[in-house]
């Protein structure tokens, strides 16, 4: 018996299921693409030069690669700063919001001490990034502990505001002389560095790192039992001296806390600069990626990654196809319906 | 500031509050039976770019008008499809249509970028004829002005004084109870989706068909999300829904006002005013909230099989 078989029949279980979900998973985009293509064709566009053309640019260089990192960046942090509230049972919609609040605290600190050497300053911004990030959570986690106003809710309407406070903060105080949108460009310090010569930044490494330790704690320390317990039965938990409204508050903090860092690695890592509406619904993103993984770890690194691809081929199919950007949101929202309906002709088991 | 002025910014406040009530008003049906839709801001941009398409090449603004709301009556049903058929979760598959219909309206708009359309015809308001005509041309409104509180009293009829509204309150509440009492939870929800798709598909019609008479991509600006929180202002009854959207679209016109008038506040601050008062409602009326929210809402109906 060869050793690939042994470990077979050891986990025949894990291996299969595995499988199983990766071929369902394949089969639903596939189903999406089919559809996406049709739309294509009806529009009057060749869909498989379309798909060719997405395809090499994505997967078929080593740049066309590094851009697909570049863009999965910020959506594996957002995911997670859905995923980490939904074990808890909260659900943090505002991501969008906690993400700008995030960038412009990183803003503030990379324009206001500019002169300080990057070991010092990229520290700073991150915890300002988290901070402000944080802050921003902090508003509907609190409502939510007292039992005000629903997590939901609150958030969703934070979303509206964090743009216009951008707004705000870029027209009265922060915009370059050039450029009444943006402020002006990060000093070098300011950024955070790249590697391999791409556009891959620093924030990477802080995406995996995240989910390294989100996946830790949940399995391993007491912290993440307690928050299983609230997450399946809240008052189960509180009758069990778990400190409900506290672990509710600090949680939802922490998420906002990581969506604010997404923040501040698209401005310090990306952009280079803050400028307005520069999100274009990473926070929803997020959501929706976190939602589709179940709230995995590994599921949000792969989610991320078939997002990113699609939305990096829409800049190509934006290019050569003569088409809006925003057409590329049809293969997105397709991908996410097959995936939401999960139909029974793949055989998938409902979970 | 001139009396002018004031009229001008009041006027428009009406026009821009039209579309956003006939929002309130569809999504104010879909939560009452107990379905959120994160997505209105796709289905607005496909109703307004269908819509406009239409008026552009038939010549008619009223069968733009019924394309609008057909495209908004059709875009709620994948909603309801993912969310009631195959049991998916609602927030997630509202902001899959949002998505869907942040590219769908740009492919459909795309030609029709720039182009002018013959709008509805506006009407002067009745008793407003004698007035200079700098003064009146400001009150005129088109036929959807007119009825858009008249439609905001036919929906509070429906819901609350028919028995197809009772049935769809029920459901809100609890889908089980309204099965065990002989209603088909379903059936309702997709009735209720649907009504509500064509009434903000009515709101996209006035948005782009009457009110801008243009299409532009992404042009609804945040309406969607807006008309959420308003429905949850107007704690989920169609004749508060009239409040909030003046409230709304009045802190708009304010905003506006001051400008005009040369006070010199960040127009970026006074945008998040509407925002800031909804939660402030919000947190004010946060204990009894409970009574008034659809009880099962966003909860899947799973079934008696």
């Amino acid at each position: 018996m060869s050793k690939l078989t042994e470990t077979f029949t050891h986990f025949p279980v894990v291996r299969q299921k595995a499988l199983q979900a990766a071929v369902r998973y394949l089969l639903m985009i596939l189903f999406a693409f089919l559809m996406f293509g049709l739309i294509l064709l009806i529009s009057g566009k060749d869909p498989l030069q379309s798909y060719k053309d997405i395809l090499s640019s994505t997967l078929g260089s080593a740049y066309g690669f590094s851009e697909v990192i570049v863009a999965m960046i910020p959506m594996l942090i957002t995911a997670l700063a859905v995923a980490l509230p939904s074990r808890v049972g909260l659900i943090n919609v505002g991501g969008e919001g906690q993400l700008y609040l995030g960038a412009a605290f990183a803003t503030f600190g990379a324009l206001t001490f500019s002169s300080l050497p990057a070991w010092l300053l990229l520290p700073l911004m991150v915890l300002l990034g988290m901070l402000g990030g944080a802050l921003w959570a902090f508003i509907p986690g609190y409502l939510k502990s007292i039992g005000l106003v629903n997590e939901t809710i609150t958030s969703l309407l934070l979303n509206s505001v964090a743009p216009k406070i951008i707004g705000f903060l870029i027209f009265g105080f922060w915009h370059s002389p050039m450029d009444t949108v943006k402020t002006a460009n990060f000093v070098a310090a300011a950024r955070l560095p790249t590697f391999f010569g791409t556009r891959i930044h620093l924030g990477l490494v802080f995406g995996l790192v995240l989910l390294l330790v989100f996946w830790l704690v949940m399995k391993y320390t007491r912290w993440g039992l307690e928050m299983r317990a609230i997450g399946s039965n809240p008052q189960a938990a509180r009758r069990n001296g778990i400190p409900l409204s506290k672990y509710l508050v600090i949680v939802m903090c922490i998420g906002g806390a990581i969506a604010g860092l997404a923040g501040m690695a698209q401005v310090s890592g990306f952009y280079g600069v803050l400028l307005l509406n520069f999100s274009m619904s990473l926070g929803f993103m997020g959501f929706m990626i976190c939602w589709l993984a179940g709230g995995e770890p590994l599921g949000i690194v792969l989610m991320s990654f078939v997002v990113a691809v699609i939305t990096t081929g829409g800049n190509l199919l934006q290019l050569t196809r003569d088409l809006p950007y925003a057409v590329i949101n049809i293969l997105l929202a397709f991908t996410l319906f097959v995936v939401l309906a999960r139909p029974t002709f793949f055989k998938g088991t409902k979970s | 500031m001139t009396i002018l002025s004031i009229l001008g910014v009041l006027s428009s406040a009406i026009f821009s509050g039209t579309s956003l009530l006939y929002t309130t008003l569809g999504e104010v049906i879909g939560e009452r039976a107990g379905i959120v839709n994160l997505g209105l801001e796709g289905v607005l941009l496909v109703s307004a770019s269908s819509g406009f398409a239409v008026t552009y090449l038939s010549g008619s603004p009223y069968l733009g008008i019924l394309v609008s709301i057909l495209a908004g009556g059709l875009m709620n049903m994948i909603l309801g499809y993912l969310a009631i058929t195959r049991k998916a979760n609602q927030l997630a598959s509202g902001l899959a249509l949002m998505f869907f219909g942040f590219g769908l309206s740009a492919l459909i708009g795309k030609p029709y970028v720039g182009e002018k359309i013959h709008s509805l015809t506006r009407y002067l308001l009745p008793g407003t004829t004698g007035l200079p005509r700098v003064y009146s041309s400001l009150f005129k409104f088109d036929i959807l002005i007119y009825l858009v509180i008249p439609v905001a009293f036919l929906i509070w009829w429906l819901l609350f004084r028919t028995r197809w509204g009772l049935g769809l309150r029920a459901v809100g509440e609890n889908a089980d109870t309204a099965y065990a009492s002989g209603r088909n939870p379903r059936l309702i929800r997709y009735q209720a989706l649907f009504a509500g798709g064509m009434l903000v598909g009515l709101g996209a019609a006035h948005l782009s068909i009457a009110y801008t008479m243009n299409w532009t991509e992404y042009m609804t600006a945040g309406r969607g999300f807006i008309a959420v929180a308003l429905v949850i202002f107007s704690k989920w009854h169609p004749l508060r829904a009239i409040v909030g959207a003046l409230v709304f679209s009045g802190a708009v016109a304010f905003q506006l006002l001051l400008q005009s008038s040369g006070v010199q506040v960040s127009p970026f601050l006074l945008d998040t005013i509407p925002y800031i008062l909804t939660l402030v409602v919000l947190i004010a009326w946060g204990g009894n909230r409970k009574h008034s929210a659809p009880a099962s809402l966003g909860r899947v109906y799973q079934g008696s099989e």
